[in-house]
């Protein structure tokens, strides 16, 4: 045996025989989780078919200028088109990061009064109050923001342009108050509050217990409590429910739609009444277009998904980057 | 460790001006001359969790600068106890409590009493190490003054008394800045004890602190406790009977025979130990139960 010099073998190769109901399964889940990937490939896939013509007859120009129009022959045939979307993009951000700005410490202070200072029954009642107010229909938050909203801000908006009117995008030339980002932003920001609140409930309702009780053997009042523990952990979790809050709010087409002046120049001014917004673009023109004009709808479509894609893209990268130190 | 020491007790301010170390040992090794308040006692403590009666008539005395571990089964209410010292019991949705705890002659539960100063005088550690994971090492030993909105002169001095207190300065001094959650599970006990003690608690209660930890970290920390009993109150929950013979100087034996846990025995260490005075605490001593 001393003799014999030691081999040393090659590793072996490990496998498993799963069962066949595991196998199943397996194929189920599966289906399932690629379907999601499958179907929003096609839907980009189908919006880039369509949209290829206008596409490359504008080049960049489709996402730099702003232009949309049209003029036709007696027979139907284009003679000559602009199609430019630079207008709607500035829009439809500047109208979701009101809304994300407005909705944030809204939802989040909402999500602690409902964890660690509402009493219980009022904590159920609120949380089915904010549910149903995630399925209302978006047109009647349209509405309620014309009809309600409109009128009443015009106050609000006056008061911030006589006081932060210094800063750029307070400012504005010509006192038009109406349907302005900053009203489409108000509305928008009433919609994305049931998702971010939840979310933000959720993450602060897995605050680990054993640090939250080292706050309070330390002598912590609640409010320092949140501070030094809960916070810190919901951190980087309140972050994806705002982005996707943000998404949501990029993507709204007929609460804005009802609320927004669709006008082609690039504006900064959220309280002129003057915006873009791509989704509500879509609605405004699709109904009357001309075969021509529903392609360059459908590169519209595909641009707004590419902006929310990169959007999303952007919160999950600052999730993973700010969401180590927390935990 | 000597040198450690002598500029532990020359910080510590010791009332009587010591001439030599025996001094300062001789002066420290009195109850009641060095550490900070009158001691602490329980007055027919009960506790409920909901309808589950819990605890039943704990009545204990603890006086200023000594140790008492609290032992028996699991279950029998010991961290029930202590956390109704503290008032972390009420926490608990359900829990009730009746009975008196007295800091110094006055009530913790009188209506009117600010319960963060309660928990600031009444420090505590937990059997979990539960260091702030979003702090350093440095803002961890201070978070107790952030959270109670405290305000010190020197922060880092006395970031540095109290890591040396609980025996963790030389081990960590190069990498205060350093995330609580990169220490050893042993480090972050004794970061949770440097922490509990820069609020300058009179009273510190330990639940189990040692039974997440290997040998050596345990005998490092009952090295700190016995460091500590010299300006402060300790009661200290344990399993391990050698632990509770090698640290406290009173033992009290808690034990729960179907009903609410009850208190059978209170009495000097050696004296539990060598010479229970119920046949209950002599079978447990002697591990012939629990
Ligand atoms: N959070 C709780 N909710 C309900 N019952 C509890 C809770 N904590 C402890 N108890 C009960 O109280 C009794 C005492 O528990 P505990 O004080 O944890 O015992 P010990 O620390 O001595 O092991 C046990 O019967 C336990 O089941
Ligand atoms: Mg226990």
């Amino acid at each position: 045996m001393s003799t014999q010099e030691l081999q040393i073998p090659l590793p072996r190769e490990i496998t498993t025989e799963p069962r066949r109901s595991d196998k199943i399964f397996r194929g189920v889940v599966t289906i399932g989780g690629l379907s999601s990937l499958v179907l929003l490939g096609l839907i980009a896939l189908f919006l880039g078919y369509r949209g290829f013509e206008v596409l490359r007859q504008e080049g960049i120009g489709f996402i730099t200028h702003s232009d949309w129009s049209i003029s036709t022959d007696d027979a139907g045939n284009v003679i000559d088109s602009h199609f430019g979307l630079a207008a709607m993009l500035v829009g439809t951000i500047l109208c979701s990061l009101i809304a994300v700005v407005i909705a944030l410490p809204i939802s989040v202070f909402s999500a602690l009064f409902l964890n660690f200072y509402a009493p219980e029954w009022l904590k159920k009642f609120l949380i089915t109050v904010i549910d149903m107010m995630a399925a209302f229909p978006s047109i009647l938050f349209g509405i309620w923001g014309f009809l309600v909203l409109m009128p009443s801000i015009e106050y609000w908006a006056k008061l911030l342009h006589r006081y932060l009117g210094f800063i750029p995008i307070f400012d504005m030339q010509v006192p038009v108050f109406t349907r302005s980002p900053f009203v489409a932003g108000v509305v928008l920001s009433i919609m994305i509050i049931p998702i971010i609140t939840s979310v933000s409930r959720e993450i602060f309702s897995q605050a680990p217990l054993d640090r939250i009780q080292a706050a309070y053997a330390l002598g912590a009042t609640r409010w320092a409590m949140i501070k030094a523990v809960v916070i810190p952990h919901g951190r980087s979790g309140v972050i994806g429910g705002a982005m996707l809050g943000l998404g949501r709010a990029m993507g709204e087409t007929v609460a804005v739609f009802t609320v927004l002046n669709i006008v082609f120049q690039i504006n900064w001014e959220m309280l002129l009444g003057a915006g873009g917004n791509v989704a509500s673009l879509i609605i405004l023109k699709f109904g009357d277009a001309s075969p021509y004009e529903i392609k360059a709808l459908m590169a519209a479509g595909l641009v707004l998904f590419l902006l929310t894609l990169l959007v999303n893209g952007l919160a999950n990268l600052i999730v993973k980057t700010t969401g180590k130190s927390g935990r | 460790m000597t040198t450690a020491h002598e500029s532990e007790t020359t910080k510590m301010q010791v009332p009587v001006k010591p001439n030599s170390l025996a001094d300062v040992a001789q002066v420290l090794r009195t109850p009641g001359t060095k550490a900070i308040g009158t001691g602490l006692e329980t007055r027919g403590i009960h506790a409920w969790f909901g309808k589950h009666h819990a605890l039943s008539n704990i009545s204990l005395g603890f006086a200023a600068g000594t140790v008492t571990a609290l032992i028996g089964p699991s279950g029998c209410g010991k961290s029930t106890f202590i956390r109704t010292i503290n008032r972390m019991h009420e926490f608990i949705p359900g829990a009730a409590m009746a009975g008196e705890v007295l800091l110094d002659g006055k009530d913790v539960y009188a209506p009117g009493t600010d319960v963060t100063k309660i928990r600031l005088q009444i420090g505590m550690v937990f059997q979990k190490p539960n260091p702030f994971p979003s702090m350093t090492i440095g803002e961890n030993v201070l978070s107790g003054l952030k959270l109670a909105q405290l305000k010190v002169d020197n922060k880092d001095d006395l970031m540095q008394e109290c890591l040396e207190r609980a025996g963790l300065w030389s081990e960590v001094k190069d990498r205060l800045g350093a995330h609580g959650g990169s220490l050893s599970g042993g480090q972050q006990q004794r970061l949770c004890i440097a922490r509990a003690l820069a609020v300058r608690p009179q009273v510190l209660l330990m639940d189990e602190p040692c039974s997440a930890l290997d040998p050596g970290s345990t005998l490092r920390i009952e090295d700190t406790i016995r460091h500590l009993s010299e300006t402060m109150t300790i009661i200290i929950v344990t399993h391990n009977m050698q632990q509770a013979a090698r640290v406290s100087d009173y033992t009290a034996f808690f034990l729960s025979e179907g009903g609410p846990g009850q208190m059978i025995e209170v009495a000097p260490t050696s004296d539990i130990f060598s010479r229970p005075q119920d046949q209950r605490t002599e079978n447990y001593v002697t591990g012939r139960f629990g």
